[in-house]
């Protein structure tokens, strides 16, 4: 077989060439490299780890020619998030900040896939600091759409979908604070999973709002999702938010769910017609497989957003003090006391967005206004878990498109981040409230352009999500 | 609400940032922008509401005060962008 001619169908049976020798460790690797540094039209990769790529694939084709015990994902190419720690590795969070940092240790979820004989393969431009929606605040260029390159791959993630998308890396991780992993995974055609919070342990993991972020998998189906989300899930001792329920074994056996949509949402005029058309269309088939599907309402779809950018910026202001130009990271050149390398350190390093949002969460936090805002906002997330949880004491999930539009213009939508922040409205309340949620292409726009269905279920109970997604 | 030049110098100064003329001038119409859209929260009623503050509900436990695998001196420097071979180096602090 010419190696150019591999073509990935899921892990499992990568896993399955290898074993069989159809292909080894090694050529995968060099057939991916080639693709990154080749068919990067993208901007996806911020750096590609060619030779720690290289070094693990040498020694798991060794591992196999010496019938030692190999990990479920051998084989794996998979691409992480400018977030993600990897020891001796650059991460930077798209950030000039940290131009030139260097991972002292892995993020527990990345060594878990390595544990597991992934190899990973580069790391993937996103938002600077995972704010954005759109992939347009990277600090190292825009993403674009492996579909259309005049549009955006989505964000924060942007790099990570567009990766997995265009055939770079077979699998990639990214986090999502708001929608960061469901939203890009909708615009490109792709299956992105947010876990319960503390579901997947957050060590190594550049903080952007710790009450929110989780990481999570892109994917090509539901079952690599299933699998790299177990092999990542469960308690670590490095991170005490970090559950200690076990992991399931197997998929739930439920057959029949009830699903719950806002029927309001879905006939506001604020919906790209297609979205609306095609979510009705899926509707219509579940209660035709003999699911029941009820609409219901939910008192603060108002307050979704607002409550989100108020706590996450919150979050955000104090996460980030940690950027000092001291002990890591960039110092400015024009530092000549203490006040001043802080000062010019953080208003060189930082990109226009990571400052709206620390000065937005630096005044939710201050004298005066933080009962008005920071207090109120966690009241309105209490309000929201409870009515997110009443709904699913009634239906298995709560169902929605991923997102109200297909992916949108580069620079579009760049100068109004209202109208950007307004595109979270589907994929916020699963961060506010701590529950799973998972975007499965749902089909396309006229034009070509796909479009995500979200179900969000009940927390800890992704048993019960996988089987539902895999349903559409 | 209105925001001031008072009251964004203040702001920059807690966030450890500086803006300068034009750059000023659009982060106060951003934050007045952005404060309006969460202005909205205040239409809710969350009287004898508990702020929502912890999202894990199971019982956080202590670890041992013991000494772990922890960074070394060169590893923990090794990312610093002034050092000497001991300490974190930074602009001089005292003028004499």
């Amino acid at each position: 077989m010419a190696l150019s001619d591999y073509s990935f169908v899921n892990l499992a049976s990568v896993r399955e060439d290898l074993i069989s020798k159809k292909i080894s460790a090694s050529d995968l690797v060099e057939l991916y490299l080639k693709r990154a540094e080749e068919e990067d039209k993208y901007n996806a990769f911020l750096e590609v780890f060619s030779e720690s790529a290289r070094a693990t694939a040498a020694s798991l084709d060794q591992k196999i020619a010496s019938g030692e015990t190999i990990g479920e994902l051998v084989g794996a190419i998979i691409g992480l998030k400018d977030n993600l720690c990897y020891k001796n590795h650059h991460v930077g969070a798209s950030s000039k900040i940290l131009e030139g940092f260097k991972s002292l240790y892995t993020a527990t979820a990345v060594q878990r896939l390595i544990d597991q004989d992934a190899i990973i393969i580069g790391r993937l431009n996103c938002d600077e600091f995972a704010m954005g929606s759109s992939n347009e605040n990277s600090a190292y260029g825009v993403v674009k759409n492996p579909i259309d390159p005049s549009l955006v791959p989505g964000g924060s993630s942007g790099g990570s979908a567009a990766s997995v998308a265009a055939g770079l890396c077979m699998a990639s991780l990214g986090s999502d604070t708001g929608g960061s992993i469901r939203q890009p995974a909708s615009f490109t055609g792709l299956v992105g999973l947010k876990p319960t919070y503390g579901r997947i342990s957050r060590y190594g993991l550049i903080a952007f709002a710790s009450s929110f972020d989780q990481i999570g998998p892109f994917t090509k189906s539901v079952d690599d999702s299933e699998l790299l989300y177990k092999i990542m899930a469960g308690k670590d001792v490095l991170d005490s938010t970090s559950s200690i329920k076990p992991i399931h074994k197997e998929r739930s056996g439920q057959s029949k769910f009830t699903f719950a949509y806002y029927e309001e949402v879905i006939n506001s005029p604020g919906l790209h017609p297609k979205t609306k058309t095609l979510f009705l269309e899926k509707i219509d088939a579940l209660k035709a497989a003999g699911h029941k599907v009820i609409s219901t309402s939910f008192p603060y779809l108002e307050q979704l957003v607002p409550c989100y950018y108020v706590l996450t910026t919150a979050e955000a202001s104090s996460n980030l003090g940690r950027y000092d130009g001291v002990h890591y990271g960039a110092r400015s050149e024009a530092s000549e006391d203490i006040p001043s390398t802080y000062f010019n350190s953080r208003t060189e390093g930082f990109g226009p967005e990571v400052k709206r949002r620390i000065m937005l969460g630096t005044f939710v936090l201050s004298t005066g206004y933080y009962d008005a805002y920071y207090s109120k906002g966690q009241k309105v997330r209490r309000l929201i878990k409870d009515a997110t949880d009443d709904i699913l004491s009634k239906a298995d999930f709560l169902i929605s498109p991923t997102t109200p539009h297909p992916a949108f213009k580069i620079g579009e939508k760049a100068n109004d981040p209202i109208a950007l922040y307004l595109e979270d409205i589907f994929t916020v309340q699963a961060n506010l409230a701590g529950n799973p949620a998972i975007s499965v292409p749902m089909g396309m726009t006229d034009e070509g352009l796909p479009l995500g269905f979200q179900f969000l279920g009940k927390s800890f109970d992704e048993k019960t999500l996988f089987a539902a997604a895999s349903l559409i | 609400m209105e925001i001031t030049d008072k009251m964004i110098e203040k702001l920059a100064d807690l966030s450890r940032l500086n803006f300068d003329g034009e750059q000023r001038d659009k982060m106060k119409g951003d934050l007045e922008k952005m404060i309006a859209f969460v202005d909205t929260l205040n239409s809710v009623n969350t009287d004898g509401v508990e702020p929502l503050i912890y999202m894990t509900n199971e019982p956080l436990e202590l670890r041992k005060d013991a000494v772990g695998a922890e960074l070394s001196q060169a590893e923990a420097l090794s990312n610093a962008p002034s050092k000497d071979s001991d300490y974190f180096k930074v602009p001089k602090v005292l003028d004499k």
